[in-house]
């Protein structure tokens, strides 16, 4: 249930490899825990972020939560739609709840994360 | 809430429910010793008589009603109608606590709610916060906001804006790495423009600037929204003697972002200088940088309308060191006092007062500028205060008018030493024309 191709943090953000951008969101397991998003916090383009860095929060109903870049980069774009929408989070998390677009710095950040098939084990030892 | 005190049947049952004999079983698990095991060191209790009789010794110290009061300087002294002291003294409306209970809570918030919307009709602001303490912090409290939402490293205050709300930003922005500037006045009593347009750049949050100001002259607000907007900056108008707005343009129509001030002039009396009644409101774009509670309208699972204290999210109880700011309290007593003054006078009767300040304080200017010696210091229309220039020192004259029963005004030179000499006059709807036409024989005389 979580895309093959993504990688994930230990935080619940997923990173989608898109050649030297990575479209970074929050996992359909943060969602869910979340509750319904009434607004999501996003930064300025041009933000230069490091790794596990907060990059904003969401914030619903129950609480506010921090985003951290699972990678370091340079903010290049943001889901401008959340403005109106912020919902899409929870609808779409995977897709078009995507939060923002970071050119990497530092493609090997992405060896630190996890695969989808990890990442639903890691979620397994959560649950316990 | 009623308080009804418990009765020793109501203690045994619950001690009995709590499975003890007494209560001092429940400190049982203080260690020995660390038990004070002696009375408090404190006098022993007064009967009623003996208490009422030493309360009315001590307040027999005070001086107030005994001197006719022109002093203004942010603490007014404006008639309160018998409805805002009847209506706000009654227990449900003095007794409760905040708010955090909805379900208990409605009478509370619904108040909170026509403040909020009231103090937006008066300033001309998209959302306005459940008040702050006061004007001084009210104007600290926007030059964060300002950082917050710009992420710049200068703000400019306005000279003439409240001396102890300049001191007020200074000690909360200080560590912080926001630089505070101040742009002088002119002759006029305004913000110098030039000196405005020289100070502003692509590095400043904004510029604080008061109307009327501490001289009592009113700002060419338009003019200072333009200087300051040009380089993205945001325009904070501080308004101390909120009474102003009864008949002065809102400032969100002038093109204001954020508006700030002390109400203390809508039915609080200026008692030793507090309890204030801070507000603030701003645009919709910037209502998540707003500090402060929000009351907020909705509906109950039963479809009813209801009012929440809502957007907790900026608050230090769930944002810790992120939130807006670390108040997360209101003058609720204040804002309910506030909100029935107004109520009260509406908006035709607000203006009304607000005329009759215009109108004595623009007689009294002339009288006293008549006085041989004196003039106005400053030439900008002003509301209900100006500033006196005098022959002589203003210090040994403010004194001998005391003598004479007369607090005419503010000395000046404490806080700008620029202007010697000066007496900061304030004229409401209170003071008559025969006290008016005694000031001025009283300055006269004083003045020979």
């Amino acid at each position: 249930m979580y895309p093959q191709d993504y990688k994930f943090s230990k935080e619940h953000e997923w990173v989608k490899v898109d050649g030297d951008a990575a479209v970074i969101g929050i996992s359909d397991y943060a969602q869910k825990h979340l509750g319904d998003v009434v607004y999501v916090d996003l930064p300025a383009v041009g933000t230069k972020l490091a790794a596990h860095q907060t990059i904003g929060s969401i914030e619903s109903v129950k609480a506010v939560s921090e985003i951290f870049s699972p990678v370091s980069g340079e903010v290049i774009e943001t889901n401008a739609g959340l403005t109106d929408a912020p919902e899409t989070v929870n609808q779409d998390p995977h897709g078009q709840g995507w939060i923002l677009k970071l050119k990497m710095a530092d493609k090997g950040d992405l060896n630190a994360l996890m695969n989808a098939a990890d990442y639903e084990k890691y979620l397994e030892g959560l649950e316990h | 809430m009623s308080y009804i005190a418990l009765s020793d049947q109501d203690k045994k049952e619950m001690l009995a429910r709590l499975g003890v004999s007494s209560v001092e079983e429940l400190f049982g698990c203080l260690p020995e010793g660390s038990r004070l095991r002696r009375d408090l060191d404190l006098p022993s209790a007064m009967s009623e008589p003996e208490l009422l009789g030493h309360m009315d010794a001590v307040a027999g110290r005070n001086t107030y009603g005994r001197h006719r009061s022109f002093l203004g300087g942010g603490a007014y002294h404006h008639y309160i109608p018998a409805v805002v002291d009847s209506l706000s003294a009654r227990t449900e409306f003095l007794t409760p606590y905040t708010p955090y209970q909805p379900e208990v809570s409605q009478g509370t918030l619904q108040v909170i709610f026509e403040y909020q919307t009231l103090i937006c009709r008066l300033t001309g602001m998209d959302i306005a916060n459940a008040s702050l303490y006061d004007g001084a912090s009210a104007a600290a409290e926007a030059a964060l906001m300002a950082r917050r939402l710009t992420g710049r490293s200068r703000i400019l205050v306005a000279r003439s804006l409240h001396p102890q709300y300049r001191e007020t930003v200074r000690t909360l922005t200080r560590n912080l790495g926001l630089a505070v500037e101040e742009v002088g006045f002119g002759g006029d009593g305004g913000l110098n423009p030039e000196e405005l347009r020289a100070k502003t750049g692509p590095d400043v949050c904004g510029l604080i600037v008061q109307s009327p100001n501490f001289f009592g002259v009113v700002e060419d607000l338009a003019a200072c929204a333009a200087a300051v907007h040009e380089s993205k900056g945001l325009l904070i108008v501080s308004v101390a003697e909120a009474l102003s707005l009864g008949i002065l343009e809102a400032p969100g129509k002038l093109g204001a972002d954020i508006v700030c001030g002390e109400a203390q002039s809508f039915g609080i009396p200026p008692s030793f200088g507090g309890p204030g009644l801070g507000f603030m409101g701003c645009k919709k774009e910037f209502l998540r940088q707003l500090p402060g509670r929000i009351c907020g309208l909705t509906k109950d699972v039963e479809g009813r309308r209801g009012f929440v204290l809502t957007l907790s999210t900026r608050e230090q109880h769930i944002r810790r060191e992120k939130a807006t700011s670390n108040i997360c309290s209101n003058q609720g007593w204040c804002a309910l006092r506030a909100t029935i003054y107004l109520e009260s006078a509406g908006q035709n009767g607000l203006r009304d007062i607000a005329l009759q300040n215009v109108r004595k304080a623009a007689y009294a200017a002339g009288r006293l500028a008549a006085v041989g010696g004196v003039r106005l210091r400053f030439t900008g229309k002003t509301f209900n205060e100006f500033v006196l220039q005098l022959p002589k020192d203003a210090a040994a004259a403010a004194a001998a008018l005391r003598a004479k029963g007369i607090l005419a005004g503010l000395e000046l030179a404490p806080f700008y030493p620029e202007l010697p000499g000066t007496l900061l006059v304030c004229v409401t709807e209170v003071r008559s024309k025969e006290e008016i036409d005694g000031l001025a024989a009283a300055l006269e005389e004083v003045l020979r």
